[in-house]
């Protein structure tokens, strides 16, 4: 049995007639062809599938494709504007807060909630917020670096 | 064409190949997507220790969507997995006892199941979830039989026995050093012996990518392309095509695109990715397989796991007379790829430390036991001899009631460069050891630290320090020493360099990424050796379609040996280029010099012509000199003619709650010295997360294996302690610089030192905060509040 599922990923809309229990990132990853999107674990530990969706960052291994039916998501591909890089990816390259990549799709993706949620965060905060997503690479220390840049680059909320 | 003279070498740069990462377009192996895909599922052994008595595959092959289901039975004419490093054809050692079981390793094995995870039947189907629903319908006739899975009951009467040829599950006896010197220490007259039993735990490498491959058979050309998760492709390929499935290897590429983190873990032949390479070849189609993060943790090579009873020999003013050192190193269920080196060469070859110690011995026996494969770690093997050395400086230290710091200076081999000869057989480079550790205590502050502990006991708080002077070996080599050592392989590097005749230049390194940063390291390296712009040099790496024949990246080898056959090969550029220019500016080879981008006669200003113009003479030869072959692309193989040892001193502070003994992690201090630095801010962050996995197999990591059902307990990452961010504190780095003679560049390596050195440092501090409890030794890692409290109550 197959259900019709419609979504917005980052700006443009796809529907797909999937399995109810296929999980949202396999079909962003091998629907709709995104794949900047991760998965690291089986058991939502890592956040390297964290993407945005209804302004909320999720993990996609959370959630089937069919309950974020109507739903409008961003991936890590809809973050830079007009190839224009967001201060978050800029933050991450500025204070080379990746090695492999593999984690950093995930890490940018919590970490634009996390500047929504908390403009200017301390070391404390950026490391607690950052609970739900694994580094092997950098030890985190250039991670944080990159968030507290991107802080300090935030063009100001109107 | 525009030329620089900025120095790019030892310049921060950021990492060029970091824009496709952070806007999600890099391209892993999962992200291939192929016509006519195919989706592998293996099935695994439940048990830790099982005959097969026999595989019902009937249902599997019945259901929607299944292309084929095999088994080991149907893979006729598959060959065991490799192992490439044999012990018994090791020669010319002083000390050194020849012994290997070359036990097989069949790629889905019929006889029986030896760990759980093994893999004994792979069902192929259309869809992911069809191969998955398919596999779970496999019936496999299991005999379960008892298993063991501690390294010190492996060998114990009446354990079960894992294979015929390893009587008492014994993979090989193996010594080095000189026993009757390291005995003769021991009777010295007024001798201070420290004895310890140290278990260093096993480890899972968690990449946060998990392995994974991807393989496309073309029956119209008889070619087969390998996607597959490696850090070392031609490894990959000479091995599956030359030892298990008997292939033609020009008939075969391996990519490794972008690889999500390897630290040791991908270096080897898995089964998985043999099984789908002859899987494509047998259907016709290709076949995919990722591994979930649980195959991951049941069948990526784990590391470590040794067990040791180390003693140590001091006079009265604390000079290092003897080291004894006995370790039972587990290696799992069946001989992963270079799994008998690592507790070996790559482990008794390091006990000598930083220390001037008048006599070694080592003895090490390696165990079979019901567990996943062991092999190499991030450091393999060295971390565990920096963990045993540093414990018992320590040790030593508190049972002459000296200074933790002064024990250390007291024994530190003078600085030196060109030769010190050790007493386990490899001689060091260049080395400046008191200097790394004078450096560190001046960060520190280690007096002030002193009394700051000693005011915060008065208050009850449990404060340490704990110092790591450590050595490291890399770029293994030369080959003819590797092989006299028993490595199958030689341990070289290839370079080529390809100029093209606008006068842009493509790199080819047969070293492999996977997080270190080639692409910006070597073009800082080639930019600066032809003093061009770095926007004109491209390096690939990763295909051995389009790369010479490598040795790829583990061991900290990329720099110092890939690095230096890149520079061999722009020498011999630069050397043709110079006999272009000579024609072109009527002048005599001999009188061109190369600079700033351009050829230019010696002490004749303006008379030049700059490197494109020779680049593209070399393409275009009419005004040409006579009888040299046009072109200008070079290719180097270097063989490097000695290790590089780089070395450093890394501090922690930690302060232990004697209510909970939960361990916080304060402070972090490390000084290294890695040679020349390309790029310090790639250095410093591999130094950062070598310290952070160092930091978590001191206080969190640890691989359990249930002693009665012989099944991984910490399967995921749910059990599995991967540190997290708010579990770990900001590094302070630092460095002192010692080129070494080895090779042209002067780089040692960087990219395990953080994981050699940590270990030992926070597990110093801990015992140091305890030491007012009377604790001065815990036997076994992680430093769980659990354990640090039961240490601290049992002296009570």
């Amino acid at each position: 049995m197959k259900l019709p599922v419609k979504m917005t990923i980052n700006g443009q809309t796809y529907s797909h007639e999937v399995e109810p229990r296929l999980l949202l990132v396999h079909y962003i990853r091998e629907q709709v062809g995104l794949t900047g999107t991760h998965v690291g674990c089986d058991t939502s530990q890592c956040g390297a599938c964290t993407i945005l969706m209804n302004g909320q960052a999720v993990k996609a291994c959370t959630f089937f494709a069919v309950q974020a039916d109507g739903a409008n998501i961003m991936t890590i591909e809809g973050l830079a504007k007009d190839g224009e890089l967001h201060p978050i990816q800029q933050g991450f390259w500025e204070k080379h807060g990746l090695q492999c990549g593999f984690c950093t799709p995930g890490m940018i993706m919590a970490a634009y909630q996390m500047l929504e949620r908390y403009p200017k965060p301390s070391e404390e905060l950026i490391r607690h917020q950052l609970e739900g997503n694994l580094c092997r690479c950098t030890g985190y220390h250039n991670i944080v670096k990159a968030i507290q840049w991107a802080a300090d680059h935030m063009p100001a909320k109107r | 064409m525009a030329t620089v003279t900025e120095r790019l070498f030892g310049k921060s740069i950021k990492r060029r190949e970091d824009p496709r990462f952070i806007t999600g377009r890099g391209q892993y192996v999962d992200d291939v997507k192929l016509p006519g895909m195919t989706y592998a599922a293996f099935v695994r052994s439940p048990h830790a220790h099982a005959r097969i008595r026999g595989i019902d595959t009937a249902a599997a092959r019945s259901h929607p969507g299944v292309v084929a289901v095999f088994t080991g039975r149907d893979m006729t004419g598959v060959n065991s997995l490799p192992c490439g490093w044999d012990l018994r054809k090791a020669k010319n050692i002083p000390g050194v006892v020849q012994d290997l079981a070359m036990v097989p390793h069949m790629p889905l094995t019929a006889d029986a199941a030896r760990h759980v995870g093994d893999p004994v039947a792979v069902v192929i189907a259309d869809s992911q979830g069809a191969a998955v629903d398919a596999a779970e319908k496999v019936r496999v006739d299991w005999e379960p039989l008892p298993a063991v899975t501690a390294t010190d009951r492996a060998s114990a009467p009446g354990a079960a026995q894992l294979h015929a040829d390893a009587a008492g599950n014994v993979a090989f006896r193996w010594a080095l050093g000189d026993a009757a010197a390291t005995d003769a220490a021991f009777k010295t007259a007024g001798v201070t012996v420290v004895k310890k039993r140290i278990v260093n735990q096993r480890l899972v490498a968690n990449a946060m990518e998990p392995r994974a491959c991807a393989a496309r058979f073309e029956p119209a050309t008889g070619e087969l392309t390998l996607w597959v998760t490696s850090q070392n492709p031609h490894v990959h390929r000479l091995l599956m095509c030359a030892f298990v499935l008997g292939i033609p290897e020009h008939k075969v590429r391996v990519i490794a695109p972008d690889v999500g983190g390897g630290f040791g873990s991908k270096i080897f032949l898995y089964n998985e990715e043999v099984v789908c390479s002859w899987a494509s070849r047998k259907l016709g189609r290709p076949v995919r397989w990722t591994a979930t993060r649980r195959e991951a943790y049941q069948t990526d090579a784990h590391g470590r796991d040794h067990v040791t009873e180390a003693e140590l020999a001091l006079s009265r003013d604390g000079r290092m007379l003897g080291l004894r050192v006995k370790t039972t190193a587990n290696l799992g269920a069946y001989l992963s790829t270079f799994a008998p080196a690592v507790p070996t060469f790559l482990y008794g070859t390091l006990l000598n430390g930083v220390y001037a110690i008048e006599a070694i011995h080592v003895e090490v026996t390696g165990v079979f036991t019901n567990t996943t494969p062991v092999d190499a770690y991030r450091g393999a093997g060295r971390p565990e001899a920096c963990y045993v050395l540093e414990r018992m400086v320590d040790a030593g230290a508190r049972a002459l009631g000296m200074d933790v710091a002064e024990i250390r200076k007291k024994n530190f081999i003078p600085k030196f460069s060109g030769a010190f000869q050790t007493h386990v057989a490899v001689t060091y480079d260049s080395g400046d050891y008191a200097g790394a550790f004078d450096k560190l205590l001046q960060i520190f502050d280690y007096k002030k630290f002193r009394a700051e502990q000693a005011e915060a006991r008065t208050r009850g708080r449990l404060l340490g320090v704990g110092f790591s002077t450590y050595i490291e070996a890399c770029s293994i080599a030369p080959s003819k020493v590797v092989g006299a050592l028993g490595a199958g392989a030689g341990l070289y590097e290839s370079g080529k360099v390809r100029v093209h005749p606008t006068g842009m230049v493509t790199v080819y390194t047969g070293s492999h990424s996977h997080g270190q940063g080639h692409e910006t390291t070597f073009a800082q390296l080639v930019a600066d050796d032809l003093g061009i712009p770095i926007e004109q040099v491209e390096i690939v790496h990763g295909d051995t379609g389009a790369v010479p024949f490598g040795m790829g990246t583990y061991g900290s080898r990329s720099a110092s040996v890939g690095g230096t056959a890149i520079k061999m090969s722009l020498d011999k550029v630069r050397e043709k280029g110079k006999k272009i220019a000579a024609h072109l500016l009527e002048a005599s080879a001999k009188d061109i010099e190369y600079a700033n981008g351009e050829f230019r006669v010696k002490g004749v200003p303006g008379k030049a012509v700059p490197f494109g113009a020779v680049a593209l003479t070399a393409y275009v030869p009419h005004n040409y000199p006579d009888g040299l072959e046009p072109g200008l692309e070079e290719t180097s193989f270097y063989d490097p003619s000695n290790f590089c040892f780089p070395f450093g001193a890394h501090a922690c502070v930690v302060e232990v709650d004697p209510e909970t003994g939960t361990v916080r992690l304060l402070r972090y201090v490390a000084v290294d010295d890695v040679g020349n630095v390309i790029n310090p801010l790639i250095v410093d962050g591999m130094v950062h997360g070598g310290i952070a996995q160092g930091v978590a197999q001191a206080l969190w990591e640890g691989a359990v294996y249930d002693a009665a059902s012989g099944q991984l307990v910490t399967g995921s990452m749910m059990d599995y302690a991967v540190p997290k961010a708010d579990m770990l504190p900001m590094y302070e780095t630092d460095r002192t610089v010692t080129p070494t003679p080895v090779n042209p560049l002067g780089v040692k390596g960087a990219g395990e030192t953080g994981t050699i050195a940590a270990t030992p440092a926070v597990v110093n501090a801990v015992v140091d905060a305890l030491a007012a409890a009377g604790v001065d030794h815990i036997e076994t890692m992680p430093l769980t509040p659990e354990r640090v409290w039961g240490a601290i109550h049992a002296r009570r």
